[in-house]
């Protein structure tokens, strides 16, 4: 038994020797039983249990809770030891209680009560175990409870040094579980003073502190920066025994100058050139001390060291400005790269990730490409390839994704199980995104397929199929590919299920070479059909029936193949529900109706892979573009749901794209099977029109609604299937339009849109029946957007109504830049609709396109006339046919408030008119709309009832329809 | 912030756990039981740091004890180590050589300078000096307090 340190418990120290010296595990549980029961008679019998014995049988307790087994009494006495004037006792009183009670036991309000008085003892040993008791329990009951007195201790004058710490790091818990409830008072002004206390302890707790109230609001403590740059730079310019001891193993304060790295990655780099200076001065010592020789062999001086050094280089890319020091870290990070520590390799090639998406080092970054290669190659732990995994896909860019792509496929054949998957995902993302020959991409995602199918989810075959569909150029290459992958012996079913469908679609452009005929397809695929799960098996049987409709040749072959009982009466009711369908059209249709069913899948709406949503959701750290994802999985749910329902729910989209046609294509369901209810549309067995007329009517889905509101005032267009689609593709933005436009009924400028790729600002005059629209393009990306346009369209008659002219605007918006456009429009004569505006770009070689209704409405052609109340009684009398007046009553969206109401007159450029009407609540306007045609005068009357908060609005005009679009565009703005 | 720490031997018994987060007995005892299996299957030589769910996991082993910290993603790996390493200087310099049986026996102790050297999962105090001085200040109580006891007993009071 070894010394027992203090006085010891000795009974204690012998139990803990009996456990040991227990030969089995059923000798140990009866030793504690025995122990156990001993303990419970203690407490309940012997009343006159001292505090003593009362502290030893608790700590015997804690011990055997420490082993693993639950203790369900002595909690009482714990508490009661809480309120022992003896310190020992009260010490492992809190130790049990902070181990063993959880938040929500019932003697929390007697454990909080002794912790305040505590608080408030005089003996700061006592008020310390207060505090730690707080802060290591750190229940919301305690933050009620102690809310106050714990931000007094630790601003307090009075207050030791040794409490001040305490105090901090027990607040900055509270703040953490429950930052409702501690008052922001004020403690909080004079919290950052303490990066100036003399106390090396109390700065570096404090500093924690000051950091959790600094991300809440930056601003109110933006001063903390150059109290954090100037303590920093004292203690970077010390020597090692400057600091005492706080210097470890020769460097000065390592703990306090992380953190107050990190408090400074809150900011953006200061703006004060003084502190600036001072900052980078900071940063270039560490960076310097790095190539400095060691003090010392020990492995813990460099570690001290390098902590400091990498928090800096996290700094340095946090302020992502100093070009000089971003490369510099770089270079120091190389050199970490090839270290015999491997932690110091872990760190650096974690650490050159993030330097990687900073535009000024990413080329040095580069520089290391093949050290990185081979540690993916050669590292023994695979913590740290998988490190390596993570760079390459962070440094690749279209001039090293070839080689990039290729060695990480190449690594996958050995790759440990682990990181495959992770691997397949961002190897198909990257060979997407830089593809520039679509062919290559093809032949990656086969390889991926071929290497490692089983780590090849759905999401990565769909979206190969995707892309195929949608480039015609590369459709040939992927058949053929597809081919000759499938004539493998043993291949993958991933593989089937992309063989199947692309040879389904384009099997037809390799049919004419003899080596890959119809029936060579057709027996190729066929032999794989049996090993084959269900759900391959029925896109199979989908591609067969395309089969039929491209190579009627062999039909016969495949309506003996659908008519087999393997099939026909398999036990797989969607396979046999598919069979018999399947071979009911290719009998009873003729070969018109077949072509039309069977046509070839219209192109898929341009829209993000849903590849990188997966990465993201398997490791969200390790998406670099992590704007794109934000932007696709927080402020676009529409679109998010969007894609969901079309990768859930296929046959909705089939309706949707071929809304023209009368039946719908069944077939990109067979990319996902679900159900057999599309199959029944497809025949039209049962009730077809229950689906697809739903596109014009109340759609059910949520793509349908959206569609709906996009064509809401027209007959929808008939376009084919590839318009519409791209139309779905930008839907989202376009919906969201109607909300802007609004916005822009009573004003001129302001942003139109904004995504993570663009903003698009606006700003418009108008003069009699001229307009002039400038739009500003801003490029919010580091990329150039490529083959930049922008075309207008006018959906029903605007034509006629509105003649626009447009200024070219150039194919290319460089990273960060921003263009701008002229549109010339006259107002001919009154219009409803908006015009419709289609961006299109490619960002990254992707396909962006986005839909906007452009901020021209009628009511920007009147100008406002004066006139006295006779003109106007006369004119309003003079406008009283029915066609020349719209009235509506509706409720008020905002409070009414009079100003409010005369700014949005005046914003919707008709004068307000006092002194008219008998009520002086109701506001009286006049205006005149200028048209190439005509002028047509306009007179507003709008009555507002505060009580009821309702609004009746009466616009008279000379021409019939503007009263009515006029009072439509006016009721929308109260 | 640190969001635990666990000391476990080679045979995988778990000596001391601090959670600065709560969780569940039965949570604790799962992560204690994964974390206490990944460690111990890693390699000498291998790295530090783990990826462990959203956590950071920094280990070291001291003789027959492992010393494994989970910490959060923005925070510093080699300064764990180092807080670790500290630690095992503040129990190697009051324990004098601590060994495994230190901590068993005084498990109480490990706790009380745990306290000292980190708070609610942060840094509180890095001088070995101010650690050991609070630490040798509660010793002295403890000592007065048993000589009182002594005293008390004996009736000399």
């Amino acid at each position: 038994m070894p010394a027992v340190k203090g006085d010891g418990m000795r009974g204690l120290a012998v139990f803990i020797s009996d456990i040991r010296n227990c030969k089995s595990k059923e000798a140990e549980i009866k030793r504690i039983n025995k122990e156990l029961a001993n303990i419970r008679s203690k407490f309940k019998g012997d009343k006159t249990l001292d505090g003593y014995q009362k502290k030893k049988y608790v700590c015997k307790l804690l011990f055997i809770f420490l082993l693993g087994h639950d203790i369900d009494f002595g909690h009482m006495e714990a508490v009661n030891l809480l309120s022992s004037n003896k310190y020992t006792e009260k010490q492992i009183g809190y130790l049990f209680i902070s181990v063993l009670i959880g938040a929500t036991n019932d003697l929390m309000k007697l454990v909080i009560q002794a912790i305040r008085n505590d608080l408030a003892s005089r003996n700061p040993v006592h008020i310390t175990l207060a505090l730690q008791c707080v802060a290591n329990i750190g229940s919301r009951e305690m933050a009620e409870g102690l809310s106050v007195d714990i931000p007094k201790l630790l601003v307090s004058g009075d207050t030791i040094d040794a409490v001040k710490q305490s105090a901090a790091l027990t607040l900055l818990r509270l703040l953490r579980s429950s930052p409702d409830i501690i008052p922001m008072g004020e403690w909080t002004s004079r919290i950052i003073h303490l990066l100036n206390d003399q106390h090396m302890g109390v700065v570096t707790a404090a500093a924690s502190l000051i950091e959790n109230l600094v991300k809440k609001n930056p601003e109110e403590y933006k001063g903390c920066v150059s109290l954090a740059v100037s303590r920093l730079s004292r203690i970077v310019t010390s020597s090692y025994t400057d600091l005492q001891d706080y210097t470890y193993y020769f460097v000065p304060a390592p703990w306090l100058s992380v953190k107050l790295l990190r408090l400074l990655q809150n900011y953006p780099p200061p703006e004060d050139p003084a502190v600036k200076t001072r900052l980078t001065e900071c940063l270039e010592t560490i960076l310097n001390k790095a190539q400095e020789p060691p003090k010392s062999k020990k492995v813990q001086h460099s570690n001290a060291k390098n902590a400091v050094l990498f928090e800096a280089i996290n700094l340095i890319i946090h302020m992502d400005s100093d070009p000089n020091l971003l490369v510099r870290a770089c270079n120091q990070l190389g050199q970490f790269l090839q270290h015999r520590e491997t932690n110091l390799r872990y760190l650096a090639l974690e650490s050159m990730c993030l330097l990687a998406t900073s535009e000024f080092s990413h080329e040095a970054v580069k520089k290391h490409q093949e050290t990185v290669i081979t540690a993916l190659k050669t590292e023994r732990d695979v913590s740290v390839r998988q490190r390596a995994v993570d760079l390459l896909y962070a440094m690749c860019d279209r001039t090293n994704a070839e080689e990039i792509v290729g060695e990480m496929l190449e690594y996958l054949e050995s790759a440990d199980y682990s990181i495959r998957e992770e691997m397949v995902l961002k190897v198909a993302i990257l060979a997407e995104k830089y593809a520039v020959d679509y062919t290559w991409y093809v032949d990656v995602i086969l390889n991926l397929i071929r290497i490692a199918g089983d780590y090849v989810s759905e999401e990565v075959w769909y979206r190969v199929i995707q892309i195929v569909i949608n480039r015609d150029d590369v459709q040939g290459y992927a058949a053929k590919t597809v081919f000759e992958a499938l004539q493998a012996p043993a291949c993958h079913e991933n593989m089937v299920k992309v063989g199947g469908y692309i040879l389904g679609e384009f099997g037809n452009l390799i049919a004419g070479d003899p080596r890959s005929s119809p029936l060579v397809q057709f027996q190729l695929l066929h032999s794989k059909y049996h090993l084959c799960s269900p759900s391959t098996r029925g896109l199979l049987l989908s591609t067969y029936i395309k089969f039929v409709n491209l190579f009627p040749e062999i039909k016969n072959t495949i309506q003996d193949v659908l008519k087999s009982d393997n099939n026909m009466r398999n036990s797989d009711v969607e396979l046999q529900q598919r069979s018999i369908e399947y071979l009911q059209l290719s009998s009873i249709a003729t070969a018109d109706v077949l072509a039309t069913v069977l046509e070839e899948m219209p192109p898929f709406p341009e829209r993000e892979s849903s590849i990188l949503a997966k990465l993201k959701k398997k490791k969200p750290s390790s998406v670099p573009e992590g704007s794109e994802q934000k932007e696709h999985t927080a402020t676009k749910l529409p679109q998010a749901q969007m894609s969901n329902n079309v990768e859930s729910n296929p046959p909705t989209t089939i309706n949707l794209m071929s809304q023209g046609e009368s039946s719908t294509d069944d077939v990109m369901e067979k990319g996902s099977p679900v159900g057999g209810s599309a199959t029944v549309d497809l025949l039209g067995l049962g009730t077809p029109t229950q689906t697809a007329p739903s596109a014009g009517g109340n759609g059910d889905g949520l793509l349908v609604d959206m569609f709906d509101t996009l064509t809401s005032n027209k007959p929808a267009p008939a376009t084919n299937g590839m318009d519409l689609g791209g139309l779905t593709g930008g839907a989202e933005e376009a919906f969201k339009s109607d909300d802007s436009l609004s916005r822009f009924i009573c004003k001129n400028n302001g942003v139109l849109f904004e995504n993570d790729l663009l903003q698009i600002g606006v700003k418009s005059e108008y003069r009699e029946d001229l307009g002039r629209l400038w739009v500003f393009y801003g490029n919010k990306t580091t990329f150039q957007l490529n083959a930049f346009c922008v075309d207008i369209s006018q959906p029903g008659g605007l034509t006629e109504s509105l003649s626009i002219q447009q200024k070219p605007v150039g194919g290319e918006v460089e990273a960060g830049a921003q263009v701008k456009q002229q549109f010339n429009m006259a107002c001919v004569q009154e219009f409803e609709d908006a015009p419709i505006m289609s961006i299109q770009f490619l960002y990254s070689g992707a396909q962006q396109k986005i839909a906007l209704k452009m901020p021209v409405v009628l009511n920007k052609y009147i100008s406002p006339t004066e006139m006295d109340a006779s003109t106007f009684f006369n004119r309003w009398k003079a406008l009283s046919s029915p066609s020349q007046e719209s009235q509506q009553i509706f409720k008020a969206t905002s409070p009414i408030d009079t100003e409010q109401i005369k700014t949005k007159l005046i914003g919707f450029s008709v004068s307000v008119l006092d002194g008219i009407d008998p009520n002086p609540e109701n506001f009286v306007s006049a205006g005149v709309l200028h048209t190439r045609n005509q002028q047509v005068g306009v007179l507003v009357r709008l009555e507002p009832n505060k009580q009821a908060q309702m609004y009746r609005l009466t616009v008279r005009a000379s021409r019939d329809r503007v009263a009515k679009i006029l009072c439509d565009l006016l009721q929308s703005q109260l | 912030m640190m969001q635990f720490m666990l000391l476990f031997s080679r045979q995988g018994k778990l000596r001391l756990q601090k959670w600065y987060v709560a969780h569940q007995d039965k949570m604790k005892k799962k992560i204690t039981r994964e974390l206490v299996t990944l460690v111990l299957s890693r390699k000498p030589k291998m790295c530090s740091f783990l990826e462990w769910k959203d956590l950071k996991v920094v280990y070291k082993r001291y003789a027959s004890l492992y010393f494994c910290c989970a910490i959060e993603h923005e925070d510093n790996e080699l300064l764990t180590l180092e807080i670790i390493h500290r630690y095992v200087e503040l129990l190697d310099k009051y324990f004098g050589s601590v060994c495994e049986l230190d901590i068993i026996f005084n498990f109480e102790k490990a706790y009380f300078m745990l306290d000292e050297l980190l708070l609610g999962g942060e840094v509180q105090e890095t001088s070995k000096k101010n650690v050991l001085k609070a630490i040798a200040a509660q010793d002295l109580l403890q000592e007065e307090e048993a000589l009182e006891t002594a005293l008390t007993e004996y009736g000399l009071t």
